[in-house]
């Protein structure tokens, strides 16, 4: 009998036990103890050392010695010049890296003049329809110097292009532009649904872009694999882990079959994990996940290259774990979320607002979160050495099973042909739903606890301030590309349009008609609707 | 009047796609006993007025997470009225703050659920409130 089966019958049992069900957020049970027992695998060969295959333990050799993670709050709202302002202020707060929320309508690919953006405009992000909005919401901002996240998707080529445009015409050329554009259509369908045409053409669009930037902005990450959305949806931690990995398999192997090697491609691939509130979990799933792609690469992708075996992460706090109820707690979730990214080693982070359960945040909200992260930098010293949760038998053992629950997904998903056919079955749809409808029954049962909602509420709550959005600015915004539209020159408008509809056609890369197409003042509805009128509108299935 | 089930359409307006609340609130109706339609996401106000209609549908429930709610309910109630069917009653849900919760149900919105609302509080709710149309 192995010493922890002993203490498990004598000492353990003879102790009390509370009568609760002792799992993760997402439902994981957990042992009482994990003991060296529990750890599998050689260090060498399953830990190793930062900065080393496998990656476990971090992606570079110095981690939070070297550099702190960039701090980029994502922000957008209103018109381009509103969140302009928030850019500067955050700049000016000691905040490096910028990340731009766009509005619904933007996300979509309708101009604010479209009838489908009837009181969205500004609204959840900020408003894009023309070139012109995107350099005012670049205005002042040194764009070779400072990098610069876009979180848009079905609209990414024609966003891409237009900051591209922005940067030509401020003479910075592109091999000296930075940044990453989110641009992952798989879990849009999974998960954040914002789409316009059906799977196969999307993913089409996105490995464009990947050959594009590949060859002509260096610098740029043309796609960011994404869980976030996934695991706000309601997924599990693993199903987390699982679908962003398939996600990225399909992507790799959508560039390798356009006739890119690996090794020109992948070192430009990047995540953007969700920071959940079960605090092992998520340290556990953020080191699983590096090890998972570094074995991927070499193993499947005959990757040389390490540095294509990386990978490299944003991570956001998690959106849906927050309460409308005493939303000042939320400031504690945001740090305990945060501080686990921390010891998940990630590159990049963004720390959600208290007040985004009621609302865009305010000023004040914003810089409670960045100070979050400035306090766990250079006041918890957790950054003085790295991956101190390493050899932790309880995280050691997580990472191998988030691994090996995340690897049988991958399996079924593989045998069902691949991620796309497994979105068109709706398999990774209907998996999240069920993990949804599975937390929302426990938290109604009382087996999962949020704090100020199923227990410790208050019959009274206090107010707290949110950011209001002014109505007028819809208006403005399309009086302001109605101008647009009608001073430009409509025939060099068509013309290039067409030529973006025959690339459509013909297969020829999208990206450098679009980039043509938007100097010449095209907007991001037109060229979207060139999109809808040739590769089909996806409608969605409605599955429960 | 017990052999009639109530219909319910659970709708998302606009182009907002976080759908995993308006799918939760399905299911629970329909555990609960209810007819359910879900519409899928991005649907026009007249789409899901026409649908509330074509269903012969005894609630809608809105669903916005997108903060166009001051927009979207009111277009919805109005497109009901126009076709003849507005006592169908309108409830629904999402990134609603309080005070816009309160405008909504002056203008006849009978039900705001906000984070944090239970699905049995929603189901007990429907049961107390909805009544089927003749």
């Amino acid at each position: 009998m192995s010493k922890k089966k002993k203490w498990l019958e004598t000492t353990y049992r003879q102790a009390s036990e509370r009568p609760v069900r002792f799992s993760t957020v997402s439902d994981m049970e957990l042992e009482p103890l994990y003991t060296p027992d529990d750890v599998t695998g050689s260090y060498d060969e399953a830990i190793g050392n930062p900065g080393e295959f496998p990656f476990t333990r971090g992606v570079y050799g110095s981690m939070y010695r070297g550099r702190f993670w960039t701090m980029r709050q994502f922000a957008g709202f209103g018109l381009a010049e509103d969140t302009n302002a928030r850019f500067h202020f955050l700049l000016g707060q000691g905040q490096d890296g910028l990340s731009t929320a766009f509005d619904m309508p933007t996300l979509m690919g309708y101009d604010a003049d479209h009838e489908r953006a009837l009181g969205e405009v500004g609204r959840e992000g900020v408003s894009v329809s023309t070139v012109y909005d995107m350099a005012t919401l670049f205005d002042r901002i040194p764009l070779d110097r400072v990098t610069t996240s876009m979180t848009v998707n079905c609209s990414a080529s024609i966003l891409l292009a237009m900051y591209l445009v922005v940067a030509e015409r401020n003479g910075i050329p592109w091999d000296n532009v930075g940044g990453t554009i989110q641009n992952d259509m798989l879990k849009e369908y999974i998960a954040q649904k914002e789409w316009i045409c059906p799977p196969r053409p999307a993913l089409r669009i996105v490995t464009d872009m990947i050959e594009f930037c590949a060859r002509k902005v260096p610098r740029w990450h043309p796609v960011s694999i994404s869980g976030y959305h996934i695991r706000e949806a309601g997924s599990t931690a693993v199903q987390e882990l699982a679908f962003t990995i398939a996600d990225g398999i399909c992507y790799v192997d959508e560039a390798i079959k356009r006739g890119i090697g690996v090794d020109e491609f992948a070192d430009r691939l990047s995540f953007f994990w969700n920071l959940h509130n079960d605090f092992l979990e998520e340290i556990a799933k953020l080191r699983a996940a590096r090890r998972m792609w570094a074995r991927i690469m070499k193993d499947r992708f005959g990757a040389m290259n390490p540095k294509s075996m990386m990978l490299r992460t944003h991570a956001q706090t998690a959106g849906a774990s927050l309460t409308a109820q005493q939303p000042m707690n939320n400031v504690v979730r945001v740090a305990i979320q945060a501080l686990a990214g921390v010891l998940g080693g990630v590159q990049s982070l963004h720390t959600n607002s208290m007040d985004e359960t009621l609302a865009l945040p305010t000023e004040q909200a914003v810089m409670i979160a960045l100070r979050t992260q400035q306090v766990i930098a250079e006041e918890t010293g957790v950054t003085n050495t790295i991956d101190p949760f390493g050899g932790s038998y309880a995280v050691e053992a997580l990472t191998d099973r988030m691994e090996r629950e995340a690897n049988d997904y991958i399996r079924r998903i593989d045998e069902m042909g691949g991620m796309v056919k497994a979105i068109e079955t709706g398999y990774p749809q209907r998996e999240i739903a069920e993990a949804a409808f599975h937390f929302q029954r426990q938290l109604e049962q009382g087996i999962k606890t949020v704090v100020g909602v199923n227990k410790y509420s208050v019959p009274e709550e206090i107010p707290i301030a949110t950011l209001k959005i002014d109505a007028a600015i819809e208006e403005r915004q399309i009086q302001r590309v109605r101008k647009v539209k009608r001073e430009r020159n409509s025939v060099a408008v068509r013309e290039a349009l067409a030529r973006v509809a025959e690339a459509c056609r013909s297969g020829e890369n999208l990206m450098e008609p679009i980039c043509e197409a938007v100097r010449r003042d095209a907007t991001v509805g037109e060229v979207s609707d060139i999109f809808r009128a040739e590769f089909g509108v996806y409608k969605d299935p409605g599955w429960i | 009047m017990a052999d009639k089930r109530l219909r319910i359409l659970v709708a998302k307006p606009g182009l907002d796609g976080h759908d995993r609340g308006a799918k939760i609130i399905a299911r629970a109706l329909r555990d609960g006993g209810f007819e359910v339609i879900y519409t899928g996401l991005h649907q026009t106000p007249e789409m899901i007025a026409e649908a509330a209609v074509q269903e012969d549908a005894d609630a809608v429930g809105l669903s916005v997470l997108s903060g166009a709610h001051m927009t979207l309910f009111p277009e919805v109630m109005r497109l009901l009225k126009e076709r003849g069917a507005g006592e169908i009653a309108v409830f629904g849900g999402g990134i609603i703050p309080d005070d816009d919760a309160v405008k909504l149900k002056q203008m006849g919105v009978r039900q705001i659920f906000t984070p944090g609302a239970s699905t049995e509080d929603i189901v007990k709710w429907v049961r107390e409130n909805v009544t089927p149309r003749t």
